[in-house]
């Protein structure tokens, strides 16, 4: 993380001013406006600074906007929706129905809970077999009632516990796949946090998958990827670095197709600004898919899928 | 790769062997010296105590293909190491060295060949290529193979020894996840059979896609089966992992596979299932 304690202590000073401001009715709105843009400034530079390392720890911050609270911001309405209809309903991955701007969506998001009690029962958003079966039985009901898929990621990976292997977590999130593959609607993902592995693809391998600017998207934990390529956890900072898993990096990779800025600092600073962000650059998005036919909606996402990596398996020379 | 013992299973892993030509080869589960082609004829199955020797992809075609019938059609290609990822060693290097060992360009054999007299196109993985990890080149070749066997109207056999997808390309390997499944569905749209045989290791990005979808799934007896693996659950949740778990008897109770067959008996079960799918795709 950048050095946030200059920032912390203007942070403090533009309050302590505030409250004087307003309790003592002082006229000091001019060193107000300086020491604010002071901090801006401040933010600014240490924000552009920032490795990859930072931005993984910006995507886990606790008060980074993510989960029903967001959702509820971004999505007017949102009706949640309980239960795979199989025997359970995992708190750690949930969806419903909502209405995007004029239209109504299904949704899906990663929940890591709002409480402490909430906290455990998520498992921090580690999904659970349950989880990613009530997450088909919600695609196929978009599918069935032609309502675009709205998927919000958010999740350090699936569950690696007994349980969930007991229950067959990898074909849960294989069902999961071959479902959001063809679905005959528009699907759209957004990453919020962290896309960790199979249980965050699981439900982003959408028509368009954009990312929020300090997101990450990743096929291991850097820490994980430290410890069995590193031999050495103190590694984290280099692995994240190397796996491309920042926004920017898988932007030019061709692999998100849109980036939303953050608020200066990061989008827990601005939790409102974040959302609205979120909502314009998702109706920008579910407009365009939204004009094509469902044939050429599938043919564009069979391409997209069928071809990714194709540039980067080379034919083999002499 | 460490000896793992499952007092449940006969099955017992033993270590990778290298390419080099040698008479003799030691079973690390028990320590005899068994003469190579002794081993050969028995399946790579130690005579002594049971155990499982790793199979290469040429050993696994050798031993389920008619011999002469088989056709590699594995595409061309390498990895373009898109990254540009090291860690301890670059990823170059890592490539080479595996492409030394296992005298192959990456972690599939594609191909198409009869099993007793029956086509089919097949892909087999190759645990000794980077722990048969699944990068852009090996979603490609699974791609290939899906899109032959659709072309040919022959089962899809899918032979499975993969540690997941391949760190050194990133999320373009967690992609390859999506690109297979997406590809698989032009096997279901077209009713051609897709049968998966599992073995030591069937887990992560390969499990959680491509390899859970099959119509058929065997498990070769012993095989490890599952999403995480062990040690990564046992450090993550302090659970203690009960005992055959993610092995291939556990796997058939907790309703993932369809058998759990012996090595040596694996052709003839395949066979067997290969006569009641006659017909299958009409053509």
């Amino acid at each position: 993380m950048p050095d946030e304690r200059a920032i912390r202590i203007l942070e403090e000073k533009v309050a302590e001013l505030r409250r004087m401001i307003e309790e003592g009715g002082l006229e000091l709105s001019q060193e107000l406006e300086v020491l604010e843009q002071r901090l801006q400034q401040l933010r600014r530079e240490q924000y552009a600074k920032l490795s990859d390392w930072d931005r993984v720890q910006l995507a886990r911050h606790p008060e980074r906007p993510r989960g029903l609270a967001l959702v509820q911001k971004v999505c007017d309405d949102f009706y949640e929706l309980r239960g795979d209809r199989l025997g359970g309903d995992d708190p750690a991955l949930r969806g419903g129905v909502a209405r995007l701007g004029d239209r109504p969506v299904a949704v899906l998001f990663h929940e890591r809970g709002a409480t402490p009690a909430e906290q455990r029962a998520c498992r921090g958003g580690m999904p659970l077999p349950t989880g990613y079966r009530k997450a088909v039985r919600i695609m196929r009901l978009a599918g069935r009632l032609r309502l675009p898929l709205v998927s919000f990621v958010d999740t350090p990976g699936a569950y690696p516990g007994v349980e969930a292997e007991a229950g067959n977590i990898a074909g849960a999130i294989a069902d999961c796949l071959a479902t959001l593959l063809t679905l005959p609607v528009p699907t759209l993902a957004v990453i919020l946090g962290e896309g960790g592995s199979g249980g965050a693809i699981a439900i982003a391998a959408c028509d368009r998958v954009l990312m929020l600017e300090n997101a990450t998207y990743t096929v291991i934990s850097p820490e994980g990827a430290a410890a069995i390529l590193w031999k050495e956890s103190s590694a984290a900072p280099q692995a994240a670095q190397a796996l491309a898993l920042s926004a920017a990096r898988l932007r030019k990779l061709g692999v998100v197709d849109g980036v939303i800025p953050e608020p200066v600092g990061g989008a827990h600073l601005d939790p409102q600004a974040t959302a609205q962000a979120l909502r314009e650059a998702l109706l920008g998005h579910l407009e365009e898919l939204a004009s094509l036919a469902v044939e050429e909606l599938l043919a564009l996402r069979y391409s997209r899928y069928r071809n990714v990596g194709i540039r980067d398996a080379k034919a083999k020379t002499g | 790769m460490p000896i793992r013992r499952d007092s449940k299973e006969r099955y017992v892993e033993v270590e990778l062997r290298r390419g080099e030509e040698t008479l003799w080869e030691r079973c690390r589960a028990c320590g005899e010296l068994v003469f190579r082609r002794r081993l050969k004829e028995n399946n790579y199955i130690c005579p002594k105590c049971g155990a499982y020797f790793f199979l290469t992809a040429q050993e696994r075609v050798v031993a389920l293909i008619d011999e002469g019938t088989f056709q590699d059609l594995t595409l061309p290609l390498e990895s373009t190491d898109p990254l540009s990822f090291s860690d301890r060693k670059p990823y170059r290097d890592r490539l080479r060295e595996a492409q030394e060992t296992t005298g192959l360009k990456d972690a599939v054999v594609v191909g198409r060949g009869k099993l007793a007299g029956h086509p089919v196109v097949l892909a087999v993985m190759e645990f000794r290529f980077i722990g048969g990890s699944m990068g852009t080149v090996v979603g490609e070749q699974l791609a290939h193979a899906m899109e032959q066997a659709v072309e040919a109207r022959e089962p899809f056999l899918f032979v499975v020894a993969s540690g997941g997808a391949r760190v050194q390309e990133g999320v373009l390997s967690l992609l390859q996840m999506a690109k297979t499944v997406a590809v698989r569905e032009q096997l279901a749209r077209q009713g051609v059979p897709y049968i998966a045989v599992l073995t030591y290791p069937s887990t992560g990005g390969v499990m959680a896609s491509l390899a859970s979808l099959a119509d058929f799934t065997l498990a070769e007896q012993g095989a490890l089966i599952g999403f995480a693996g062990p040690r990564v659950i046992e450090q993550t949740t302090g659970q203690k992992l009960p005992p055959g778990f993610q092995r291939a008897q556990y796997a058939l109770s907790h309703g993932v596979v369809d058998a759990v067959v012996p090595r040596e008996g694996l052709k003839g079960e395949l066979a067997h299932l290969l006569d009641i799918l006659q017909g299958v795709p009409s053509a």
